[in-house]
């Protein structure tokens, strides 16, 4: 069950990938932080990340969560994008064996999960090979 | 800071306890401990169990498993630092001796894993990831390392028989561990050849879902004359490091290399003024038989990138000069999440003391026990010699 | 003041179906639906796509077009569909926060059979035009099902356009609208059920013909223009036959309507289906080129549009996702097992 509060308080970074980028290093933090863990300065300017970017790694989930059962198997991969800032992100539209690392992804919106029938539903962003 | 020694360790059969509840098993293991320690009472008691909460419906771990041991409202606490835990509850009964504070304190490790199913299971460990920006696309513990895994062999060219290797090896070991849960030998192709969980990591790359528990009792050097009517080795506690590291990947630095457990083997190399080349047997965290190879880089037994041919060429065997699991790991002898670290102990004591059998590192003399949290989050590392 | 397109896009889901494969499946005579009604393959919405998801990937493509609108001056937004994620709680919501639109927006979704994304179109460009804000923006998106083995079932697709109406820098301007409508049951779905119903032949003459024309003449009449006059024309499509069928009788030849006569690949986008033509008309339209879009959506009514593109469409058309590129290249095809595990026609455990 996803809770709505937790859900609703991640909005700026699940629908638009919102981080964070120091004002003092230039890290960009996604998602955004209070302290910056390399400078530890706090102070950060906002910055959406791009909808593009490379597979850094990835795995085809055979075995999943409950949450997830349905969608098994699925693959799933860390994205870099331009600047940086890297998130987890499933990977579709794409014959997963066919992924390879370095390879360019755009990154679109989708739904993530569902409490079931009935609950909230959420939203992200998964990778789409470009 | 005074010297801490390990009088006393507990085991149990380890696999699917349908009949054993949460306490029966942190019990019946505990009094093992306590009757191989031969004492008669203890000062403080600390858990090492990563969710009583998710698997059992159950917190408040300290007093009810205070009160079931029968042995006084004693001070009693849970350490959890996912499957760390168990590692970390050790390093904290240490230093509850070794401060003053106490000088007689079990420490005991379990995780009860089979009451609720195995989509639960994946889900409960799961929370060891980052939840909100991992959990949250549907990873699962398989998938982080599998992450790592793919990245490795993307760089170093290692392959999945090698992997299997450590998996083989592990089995064998553990083919003579009487509290094994798995204790069956297995081949390189019967693990490649097994389904796939998350590519590349088979069904046989990973650790099982287990029932377990494992304590030991730890009192300062001092008073083991008095306390241990053991006529073998003692055995002290001359190192110990804990480190921290991001726990979502996508955080860290560097996907094949483990931060943590670098940095918290060079506090206990510190700590016991060791070296790794100083160091006859070895328990580490295979979760994923790619977490194993990754480790024993990490602890400077190899160098990076090399640990796969290691393995697969032996160096790691029982027989071999780096001996490396051979209780049978996490692999053969079964990952009840929070005990693991505890059992570790417990295997290298009885290594110390030269009760091992067939499993026996001859003349083992110093032991060195890595215990991993998440996909290499938290690292505690201690260093134990026979004196 | 004119008021029109500022900046357009769509967004169609990868996943395709042969009318063949559907056929096999229920015993059916796939040529009949080839030749009869012009269906030849539909797109699948992916599990994870939604009206909501689409939406927002359409509007994305709008405002890659727009000449750089902020989302903070989109004064309202409605998407206009017959598959809503959420019976109580708009998609809209999602989409304007998506995009970053919110809080100073308008926002209510909107339900009218098939044209319930015209609708959305013509409220959002009225806002403009009464001056109450100045981009509003109009979204037809679905993933309305058929009833396995139902006729529909070879069509019923999914898609999404999005529409950026403002009153300056325009891509198209509006010159005129009109809507034509009457309570006409021909086809339905009551709440709580999970597919549509409908009043086979009956939905033909009295329902789409009868209001599309019924539309395209009141606006033919209210311009004061003929066929001859327009460029391009697009009308609902709920099959191939249909549409160059109303085309015909109204006057209009099939290289006018071809740019925007896509059902015969995508299959019925339902509230999506003129506007995501309408999107690839634009796609190849010169400046000056006029373009009449007429939709039908059943219950009944048709909502007209006349537009005239202006010099703007060569600065914009290549700066996002073209329609009719990504329909014919970005595609891959489902046997029919995947495409019902996918569309949840499969009865799960409880």
């Amino acid at each position: 069950m996803k809770s709505q509060p937790a859900y609703w308080r991640e909005r700026p970074q699940i629908y638009r990938l919102e981080a964070g980028k120091c004002t003092a290093c230039g890290k960009i933090c996604y998602p955004p932080r209070l302290i910056c863990p390399k400078c530890r300065c706090r102070t950060f300017e906002k910055v959406n990340l791009p909808l593009e970017g490379k597979l850094l790694t990835y795995t085809v989930i055979r075995v999943a969560p409950s949450r997830f059962v349905d969608q098994a198997p699925y693959a799933i991969g860390l994205v870099e994008t331009e600047g940086g800032g890297r998130m987890m992100a499933q990977i579709v539209d794409c014959d997963p064996n066919s992924l390879s690392i370095g390879q360019s992804v755009k990154l679109e919106f989708r739904k993530i999960s569902a409490d079931g029938e009935a609950g909230i539903i959420c939203y992200g962003h998964k990778g789409v090979p470009a | 800071m005074r010297d801490v020694a390990v009088i006393g360790v507990g085991m149990m059969k380890w696999g699917e306890l349908w009949e054993k509840s949460l306490r029966d098993i942190y019990v019946e293991a505990s009094l093992n401990a306590i009757d191989d320690a031969g004492v008669d009472h203890i000062d403080s008691l600390y858990i090492g169990c990563m969710s009583g909460g998710l698997f059992n419906g159950q917190e408040h771990l300290g007093s009810l498993m205070a009160d079931y041991l029968g042995l006084g409202p004693v001070p009693a606490v849970r350490v959890e630092s996912a499957c760390a835990s168990g590692g970390l509850a050790f390093r904290q009964g240490w230093m509850e001796v070794a401060s003053g504070i106490s000088d007689v304190v079990l420490v005991g490790g379990v995780e009860k894993m089979t009451d609720i199913s195995g989509d639960e299971a994946t889900y409960a460990l799961s929370t060891a990831a980052d939840q909100t920006y991992e959990g949250y696309h549907g990873i699962t513990f398989p998938g982080l390392y599998a992450m790592i895994a793919r990245a490795y062999m993307d760089l170093y060219g290692a392959t999945s028989e090698q992997l299997a290797a450590v998996a083989v090896k592990n089995h064998l070991n553990g083919s003579n561990n009487p509290y094994a849960q798995y204790p069956h030998k297995i081949t390189v192709e019967q693990v490649v050849n097994s389904v796939m969980v998350a590519d590349p990591l088979h069904i046989l790359d990973c650790s099982p879902i287990t029932d377990g528990a494992a304590a030991v009792i730890l009192c300062p050097m001092s008073m083991v004359g008095d306390l241990s009517k053991k006529n073998s080795p003692a055995v002290k506690v001359t190192g110990s490091g804990h480190s921290t590291d991001t726990i979502a990947l996508h955080a860290r630095d560097d996907l094949t290399w483990l931060g943590s457990t670098e940095r918290a083997a060079a506090a206990a190399f510190k700590m016991a003024g060791r070296t790794p080349a100083d160091i006859q047997v070895t328990e580490v965290h295979d979760c994923f038989t790619i977490a194993e190879i990754c480790v024993t880089e990490a602890l400077g037994y190899f160098e990076r990138g090399k640990g796969a041919e290691a393995v697969a060429s032996g160096q790691t065997a029982i027989g071999g000069p780096v001996p490396v699991n051979p209780s049978g790991g996490l692999k053969s002898k079964g990952h009840p999440v929070g005990a693991t670290g505890v059992a570790q102990i417990v295997e290298l004591v009885k290594q110390l003391r030269g009760e091992c059998d067939e499993r026996q590192i001859t003349g083992a003399r110093l032991a060195l026990a890595q215990n991993m949290g998440g996909s290499g989050g938290s690292t505690v590392v201690h260093i134990l010699e026979g004196v | 003041m004119e008021v029109g397109i500022v900046g357009y896009g769509s967004s169609i889901p990868r996943q395709r179906i042969k009318v063949e494969e559907i056929a096999k499946v229920w015993g059916a005579d796939a040529p009949s639906y080839k030749k009869g009604l012009m269906l030849y393959e539909k797109s699948v919405p992916a599990p994870d796509q939604d009206v909501i998801s689409m939406s927002v990937e359409a509007s994305r493509r709008a405002l890659k077009r727009s000449g750089g609108v902020d989302p903070q001056d989109i004064g309202a937004i409605y998407i206009g569909s017959e598959s809503h994620p959420y019976a109580v709680k708009p998609s809209g919501t999602v989409v304007a926060e998506a995009l970053g639109a919110t809080p100073a927006i308008h926002c209510a979704d909107m339900e009218f059979a098939c044209k319930a994304g015209s609708e959305g179109m013509f409220v959002a460009m009225s806002l403009v035009k009464a001056g109450e804000v100045q981009y509003a923006l109009g979204i037809g998106a679905d993933t309305s099902q058929g009833a396995p083995g139902d006729a529909l079932e070879y069509s019923a697709a999914a898609g999404a356009a999005a529409f950026i109406m403002g009153n300056s820098n325009l891509v198209a301007v509006c010159d005129f609208t009109d809507s034509f409508m009457t309570d006409t049951p021909d086809f339905w779905r009551r709440e709580y059920m999970h597919y549509p119903r409908h009043a086979g032949r009956f939905t033909g003459e009295p329902a789409y013909f009868s209001h599309t024309i019924g539309a395209a003449n009141a606006i033919l009449k209210k311009s004061g223009m003929k066929p001859d006059d327009f460029t391009y024309a697009v009308f609902h499509q709920p099959n191939g036959k249909f549409p160059q069928r109303v085309g015909k009788m109204l006057g209009f030849t099939n290289e006018q309507m071809e740019p925007g006569w896509l059902s015969p690949w995508l299959g019925n986008t339902y509230s999506g289906a003129s506007p995501i033509g309408l999107t690839a008309t634009l796609d190849v339209a010169k400046p000056g080129d006029r373009i009449l879009m007429v939709s039908y959506g059943s219950g009944s009514g048709s909502d007209a549009f006349v537009w005239t593109v202006t010099d703007r469409i060569d600065e914009v058309r290549d700066l996002a996702g073209k329609t009719r590129v990504m329909l014919d290249n970005d595609k891959y095809y489902l046997e029919y097992g995947a495409y019902a595990k996918c569309r949840g026609k499969i009865r799960m455990a409880e």
